[in-house]
């Protein structure tokens, strides 16, 4: 009964999202610019599954991915799990016992970054757009990658306690760098995978495992280092996605010479 | 009907390969190196069936409504011919798609709370509401003014890493002179504004305009708003930070 309730109330919060939405759309093309909704009942029936598929996502996610995902993190960096049976507290600990730490970092960031609904809806426009030669499986996982990346450095910086400014400045020295080297065509769409990352589903998970460093490490505080891993997968999706788009022509300019030699060769 | 239902059965597999790499990765830490059973194990499966079919179901609303009226709306705005119309439009889309979006609402109560404990504002109910209402008023402000300018940009075809790039540095400046509580809450609310409902629209919405004006590439000019709508909050929130 109670999860019944529930689900009506996550369903109403939603509707209170989209119904601005539709009121902004309808109103603009029916009463400003005075043009009929073309197919009016498909367009109402998409709209019913987006709203009706979000709350069953976001239900199912509370139900099943959070808390798991939220005592995994807790457990991870338990300081009986870092530094053996019988530790109360954490002092005295070397970076590398956190490994098991960045290594889930790196595996939720990437894993959660694959179901985030608003990178698959940006992925299927990318593929339309460019004709097919940017898949809807390879940005997800140029995205997913720096996602990965992001995420567990990020957490190896809250245990290690280097100044977040540093990482961020070299970040986007490199975003810098690639954008002046990069194929021009795939740089708006690496600046917007930043934005669609830090969604639904990678947002709760990351602030619950950095939260879990923070509370455990001496000198550590939940309000500034939490904040910092989501400034991580924002930055590092931008970076990989450019890189994704040069090795791919990196790799093509390579079998091109191939094929362009080999053709000398036969003659 | 019956296209449909093949169709969705077919969107049910895709969703269940998105969904395969998070199973993999809890089931390996939990069993692997937590050594732990699943608890829970009957809630865990019917929330994960919801998480599949709402996928399934959420990607086939995006092909039935959300992008065709992004597109069609670009469309007619190109075809209406009027400029100001169509700023007004991205303007009030960014704003209207932020006010009222939850998450923002619960960043911005969370933010009064850590301001009024911090001694920014009175601890007092009005004064907080009074402050998060204010918040979230800027952070919608931001969002239509990023697609504002989003627009303006994709008309003029001017190149968007000066822009963003500009942005960002002016966002590193403004973080060594905003007050330290403030900053948190603006990187955060460059986040949440970018919502799962508003990027396919917004996306949506770039591309049809630079496919239906003559000169823009769709994949270098239309991209780029969802980047816009998630850098101008940060700028706004410590504008606000700073100045109240």
């Amino acid at each position: 009964m109670d999860a019944i309730f529930h689900f009506g109330g996550t369903t109403l919060s939603l509707i209170r999202d989209v119904l601005p939405i539709a009121a902004i759309l309808i109103g603009f093309q029916v009463l400003i610019l005075r043009r009929p909704i073309l197919n009016p009942a498909r367009v109402f029936v998409g709209l019913v599954f987006v709203l009706l598929g979000l709350a069953l996502f976001l239900e199912g996610l509370e139900l099943a991915l959070f808390p798991l995902g939220r005592l995994m993190a807790q457990q991870l960096t338990l300081p009986s799990f870092i530094l053996g049976e019988g530790a109360e507290s954490i002092d005295g600990f070397v970076w590398s016992d956190y490994l098991w730490v960045y290594v889930f970092a790196a595996a939720i960031g990437f894993a959660t970054t694959i179901a985030e609904p608003a990178l698959i809806a940006v992925s299927i426009k990318a593929n339309q757009v460019s004709g097919g030669t940017i898949t809807v499986n390879g940005l997800r996982l140029a995205v997913a990658v720096g996602v990965a990346i992001g995420v567990a450095l990020g957490t190896f910086r809250i245990v290690t306690g280097t100044p977040l400014h540093w990482y961020i400045i070299a970040g986007y020295v490199i975003v810098i760098i690639q954008t002046a080297t990069a194929p021009r065509s795939i740089i708006p769409l690496a600046y917007d995978s930043g934005g669609v990352t830090t969604s639904t589903v990678t947002v709760p998970l990351v602030a619950a495992l950095g939260l879990g460093l923070a509370e455990t490490i001496p000198g550590r505080s939940p309000l500034l280092d939490g904040f910092g891993l989501i400034a991580f997968a924002s930055l590092f999706p931008m970076i990989s996605v450019m890189a994704y788009a040069q090795i791919s022509e990196w790799l093509a300019k390579i079998s091109r010479n191939d094929s362009s030699t080999s053709d000398k060769s036969g003659k | 009907m019956k296209a449909l239902i093949l169709q969705f059965i077919k969107s049910l597999r895709q969703s269940f390969q998105d969904l395969l790499p998070i199973i993999l990765v809890i089931a390996f830490f939990q069993m692997v190196v937590l050594k732990q059973a699943v608890p829970q194990l009957g809630q865990i499966l019917a929330g994960g069936l919801m998480v599949l079919v709402g996928l399934s179901l959420f990607v086939q609303g995006l092909k039935l409504a959300l992008f065709p009226l992004g597109e069609e709306m670009a469309y007619s705005f190109v075809k209406k011919g009027n400029l100001w119309l169509l700023l007004i439009f991205a303007f009030t889309l960014g704003f209207g798609t932020t006010v009222a979006e939850p998450a923002l609402i619960a960043i911005a109560d969370e933010a009064a709370t850590i301001a009024a404990s911090g001694g920014v504002i009175e601890n007092i109910d009005s004064a907080r509401d009074s402050y998060a209402a204010g918040l979230r008023l800027v952070v919608a402000l931001a969002v239509g003014f990023a697609l504002l300018i989003g627009v303006i940009r994709i008309l003029k075809g001017w190149p968007v890493q000066y822009l963003i790039i500009g942005g960002y540095l002016g966002v590193v400046i403004m973080t060594a002179f905003a007050p330290k509580e403030i900053i948190g809450i603006a990187y955060d609310s460059g986040g949440v504004t970018t919502s799962t409902v508003t990027v396919p629209l917004v996306a949506a919405l770039g591309i049809g305009l630079a496919s239906s004006i003559r000169g823009r590439d769709p994949l270098i000019d239309g991209f780029g708003l969802i980047a816009f709508a998630s850098l101008t909050p940060m700028i706004f929130v410590m504008a606000y930070g700073m100045f109240f």
